[in-house]
């Protein structure tokens, strides 16, 4: 236990932490937004937040950008984020909804048990993490501009912030928002969560169910392309396995906040990416893992649906 | 929850299961006879290396005998996850992580290079094989059951991610270089099973022959018990619990008590098959227990079809020897194509496939698959 | 239909016992006989070549490849042919593979295993079958700990390079204070025992996790450290990222690290900023300052720059080949070629010459240092003996 590195990296390593865990949470919601419509554990979401980081770091290179030339200025820059954003988007949700095409509706129209779902999910994932890492010799990538700068911009409380985490934390808090009123507010959310609180049900009042369902995946797709263009942002890092790690993590966000609840995967996910952090300083960073799985234990065993519960149908979410 | 074809009295035979009992008793016997004696017989010569022409069910770029060998570890794997996931419908992502266990007791109490030996002076010497074998399933069984008492309160899929925690708890735990386990370093030395014929060790370096006899023999016994256990009182738990969990408490089944027992007998199994597989490879290390190897093992268990013993031990096999098969086929065909770099990749497809043609399994129990009738009506109002 | 279950149940039983005794009298494969001429022999490679690890392992592969089409091109009445094991460096699967190679009697001998993990899990098998191996990039010192005749190393281990790396930093950046960082693999842990020796005190020390992407905690324990130095022990790509991150951070001091960062990929990973003036050690030249026209044919065969050991990979491989040329065609006639060669490969330029117990002969292990220059790494200065 090493108390002293740990209050005197204490501002860095919230900031840092919340970061990551913005990361997270975004990935987290593709989870818990399949999780809260079809009880399904969507193994292949991780593969789903991996193509979307290569998907944008060729666009970037696409655009003449490389880690060795960055484009100069901030039009410009925000530009090419956004291209990049658009492509990881488009490349991610369309990954996810053909998952849902390949993988899962075949077996929900021949009414599979549950546990199908989960191989034919793991095959999935097995499917896209081997095409990417065979088109990409397996090699790690780097090849990333610096769109946002990360030199500090002021200090808080001892906190030195950057614009890439603002850029990031921010930018995660407007996906939030804007999915939690999408949910809650529009016709097509409404019908989302029908179909979370009783599909048959939902189906006899008219919701298309296989439409919300296509609308769930394309979603968490939507999250999961812009993450994967945030750790494009914070990291400049891709390899054909990334995935496994970060949706790993996603998913303990997930559970731990209560899977299939849109407020408590992000409040999972920010709470890992701290814990994480803090756990490393304390105890050392060959245990960080091991701490968010006792942290995850602890909190089942007291709060056996997560944090805030489950509940996409209801109410609070 | 209705099984038709009891009901009627004259059953039609159906599937492999159904044919194989509705034959007379001799006939039964003699057909599970004549099965056992081939996987007996297989790494043997004509089998592996016919005169003339090429079996093509050998593995071309690996050994035959050791990925039998490989294959016969994760049909034991699969025949103890399938008492957690296939009978009690526990779902456990991190069933691994007993193989790790296992794996390690029995390294660790019997290996010279032990530390337990070298560093900590626990123990004197290093016990010899027979007596660490029964500690290191004991030891993996009380691990079964304190990961088992404070998590089987959950459900389902809660259940799912804290079992996977469990799993990487134990890799994170094993790749500590500095502690007993030696991390990426390892432990070497670790003794193979005794015996001998004619001054020569039966269980050698070379030849992974003995080693698959003796995983076969292990499973046989293994077989045995699970099925006679399946078809007791605590089958009958284990069945309502997986039905309807409410139901069966209601109905006076103690749940938390069978669930429990589910537990600590698929541990038991995970960490014989981890004991075995640490005295033939004579060197293990913490890249063995990624989390990978948890899924592969699940999806034995239900490629086989969940709560089915043949459909498991078929399961594990396939798992374990296709990818390895996939490894030398571009060669095999004359093809200019490195199969080994796409095994994954249609390992992956087979996966799917499989799924979507027969979501039930390979060899699937019959009361099971008519549960998944059943659901099937319930659920096709809402599609 | 029972009958006809039953049928072909039994059926299959007695074919099964028909083999099994057909197999108890089949005598074992003639060995091919010494001095004649022998043309469908075989070189084994060992090592990964998918999974995660694979980038390291096809260098490898490639440079024996490129060492066998030379061959090839010259002999073309007698070929050898190339086998490969793809152990995705997985000492689990290394048995299965090894014992496969074991069994093959074409095979003559085994450039790999590439990693000391899966080399320990399989030298059992070697010695047992006889076969000898001679691996270019496992520098774990406990393997040569046991004399198992069949190993032999192409490189020096890590006891020369982590005090060479400990001394560097010590003598020739004379830094004060040094944060050190390991992966927890056999191979960093050991490299940064060894240079935590060689200084005495650091100014602090953390382990990462193999795979890690997001290293926040540590690069603000190594910046409240006021350390200057870094070393890493471990492999490229966790290195980049740490470094990366460091740099990104606002750390501007000079990162040192071992062979298993000493790869192209690693400035890729990095980014050229962030890469410069990080000190690489290896045990070996740098196999893009390959000598002779290595580095040219190499690209011409595979369309890339050679990674880390395939140059070594090329030159043991060319040992066996001239084994093989020289008519021994057997194991044992190969493992005393091995034993008493005594020759200057073509591409590292490094005299070959093992000891008993496997070892390179000491004398030819030289440590250098190397600097990332402009995206590149350059060779900097042998770094002398302690």
């Amino acid at each position: 236990m090493d108390f002293s590195e740990l209050f005197r990296n204490f501002p860095e390593l919230t900031t840092t932490g919340l970061t990551q865990g913005a990361i997270y949470a975004l990935v987290a919601l593709g989870y818990t937004l399949v999780y809260g419509v079809l009880r399904l554990i969507n193994f292949a979401h991780s593969e789903v937040f991996m193509v979307g980081t290569f998907a944008a770091m060729w666009t970037w290179n696409a655009l003449g950008f490389n880690q060795n030339l960055s484009p100069s200025g901030v039009l410009i820059s925000a530009g090419v984020l956004i291209a990049g954003l658009l492509a990881a988007v488009a490349v991610s949700s369309a990954t996810a909804v053909a998952v849902e095409l390949t993988a899962y509706r075949p077996l929900r129209k021949r009414n599979a048990p549950p546990l199908a779902f989960l191989i034919s999910a793991i095959g999935a994932s097995f499917v896209i993490m081997e095409i990417i890492g065979i088109a990409t010799d397996r090699a790690p990538y780097g090849n990333m501009p610096e769109l946002v700068s990360n030199k500090p911009l002021f200090t808080i409380l001892g906190a030195e912030i950057t614009p890439v985490q603002i850029v990031i934390v921010v930018g995660a808090l407007v996906m939030l928002v804007g999915l939690d009123w999408f949910i809650n507010n529009t016709r097509l959310g409404r019908g989302v969560r029908a179909v979370a609180q009783d599909p048959d049900s939902a189906a006899l009042m008219g919701v298309n169910k296989g439409r919300v369902i296509g609308l769930v995946f394309l979603l968490g797709g939507v999250m999961a392309g812009v993450a994967a263009v945030f750790a494009n942002l914070k990291y400049g890092f891709t390899k054909f396995n990334l995935g496994f790690l970060f949706g790993l993590k996603a998913f303990t966000a997930a559970v731990l906040g209560g899977i299939g609840n849109l407020r408590g995967a992000v409040l999972g996910g920010l709470l890992l990416g701290l814990v994480e952090n803090y756990a490393s300083a304390l105890v050392g960073t060959q245990f960080r893992d091991l701490v968010a799985f006792v942290v995850l234990i602890a909190v089942l065993m007291f709060r056996p649906t997560g944090i805030l519960g489950e509940s996409l149908g209801r109410a609070r979410a | 929850m209705t099984d038709v074809q009891i009901k009627n009295g004259a059953p039609e035979p159906r599937g492999f299961t159904g044919k194989l009992n509705a034959m007379s008793k001799p006939g039964r016997w003699a057909a599970i006879t004549a099965l056992v004696a081939l996987f007996y017989l297989m790494p043997l010569g004509w089998f592996a290396d016919p005169p003339g022409f090429y079996n093509p069910l050998v593995t071309f770029s690996s050994d035959f005998g050791t990925v039998l060998f490989d294959a016969a570890i994760f049909v034991l794997l699969a025949i103890g996850l399938n008492v957690v996931v296939g009978f009690a419908g526990l779902l456990d992502l991190g069933y691994f992580g007993f193989f790790a266990v296992g794996a390690y007791a029995m390294a660790l109490l019997t290996s010279p290079a032990s530390k337990l030996i070298t560093d900590y002076h626990w123990l004197d010497s290093p016990w010899p094989w027979l007596a660490a074998l029964p500690v290191a399933i004991v030891i993996t069984a009380l691990t079964g059951v304190l990961l088992g008492w404070p998590t089987l309160r959950l459900r389902g899929d809660y259940l799912a991610i804290v079992t996977l925690g469990f799993a990487e708890m134990i890799r994170v735990i094993a790749v500590q270089s500095e502690w007993v386990l030696g991390g990426d370093r390892g432990i070497s030395a670790i003794p193979h099973p005794p015996g001998e014929i004619g001054g020569e060790p039966i269980f050698g370096f070379v030849d992974p022959k003995p080693y698959y006899w003796l995983v076969l023999t292990v499973i046989i016994v293994v077989v045995f018990g699970v099925r006679n256990l399946a078809r007791s009182r605590v089958g009958r738990a284990w069945v309502s619990i997986r039905e309807d969990e409410d139901a069966a408490e209601l109905m006076g089944v103690p749940t938390f008590k069978f669930k429990l027992w589910a537990f600590a007998i698929g541990a038991t199994i995970g960490g014989l098959s981890g004991a075995l597989w640490a005295s033939k490879v004579n060197f293990m290390n913490s890249t063995t227990f990624s989390l990978e190897n948890s899924i592969l093992v699940l999806a034995a268990v239900i490629l086989g079809g969940a709560g089915s013993i043949p459909g498991a031990i078929l399961g594990g096999f396939l798992v374990a020897y296709v990818p390895e098969w996939l490894r030398g086929l571009g060669g095999f065909l004359g093809l200019d194509i490195n199969t080994t770099e796409y095994r994954y990749l249609i390992f992956g497809l087979v996966l799917i496939v499989m799924m979507i043609f027969r979501p039930q399994g390979i060899w699937p129990n019959r009361r099971r698959e008519a549960e998944i009738k059943d659901r099937q009506k319930e659920v096709a109002v809402g599609e | 239909m029972r009958q006809q279950l039953a049928r072909v149940l039994g059926g299959v039983a007695v074919l099964a016992l028909v083999a099994g005794g057909a197999a108890a009298c089949k005598s074992d494969d003639a060995t091919p006989g010494a001095g004649s001429k022998v043309c469908d022999l075989k070189l084994g490679f060992f090592g990964a070549l998918t999974g995660d690890a694979a980038g390291l392992g096809i260098h490898m592969r490639n440079g024996v490849k490129l060492a066998l089409e030379q061959y090839n091109k010259d002999n073309a009445d007698c070929k050898v042919a190339l086998e490969e094991y793809d152990s995705q460096g997985d000492p689990a699967k290394a048995p299965a593979l090894a014992t496969k190679a074991a069994g093959d009697t074409k095979v003559i001998g085994l450039v790999g295993p590439a990693f000391s993990g899966e080399t320990e899990a399989s030298l059992d098998t070697f010695k047992g079958a006889n076969l000898p191996i001679i691996t270019p990039s496992a520098t774990r010192p406990s393997l040569s700990d046991k004399d198992w005749g069949v190993f032999h190393r192409g490189v020096g281990n890590d006891l020369a390079q982590g005090p060479a790396a400990g001394r560097y930093i010590k003598d020739v950046l004379k830094a004060e204070k040094v944060y050190v960082v390991d992966d927890q693999s056999a191979y960093g842990t050991g490299l940064a025992t060894e240079v935590v020796k060689v200084l005495g005190t650091v100014a602090g020390q953390d382990k990462v996790q193999v795979k890690q992407v997001d290293f926040a905690a540590t690069v603000a324990k190594i910046k409240a450290s006021g350390a200057t130095v870094l070393f890493f022990g471990g492999y490229y790509t966790e290195a980049g990222l740490l470094l990366k991150q460091a740099k990104a951070a606002g750390w501007n001091g000079v990162m040192v690290a071992g062979d298993g960062v000493n790869d192209a990929n690693f400035i890729k990973v990095a980014g050229d900023a962030a890469a410069e003036g990080t000190v690489l050690t290896c045990p070996c030249a740098p196999a893009t300052s390959a000598k002779g026209s290595f580095v040219a044919d190499y690209k011409a065969l595979i369309n890339a720059e050679p990674g880390t050991y395939a140059d070594v990979s090329y030159d043991v491989a060319k040992i066996f080949l001239e084994g093989i040329k020289a008519g021994k065609t057997t194991r044992a006639d190969m493992l005393a070629f091995i034993d008493g060669y005594n020759g200057t490969g073509s591409a590292t330029g490094v005299t070959y010459k093992f000891e008993k117990n496997g070892e390179l002969d000491p004398t030819q292990v030289l440590v250098w240092a190397f600097e990332v220059k402009g995206g590149a790494v350059v060779p900097k200065v042998e770094i002398p003996k302690g």
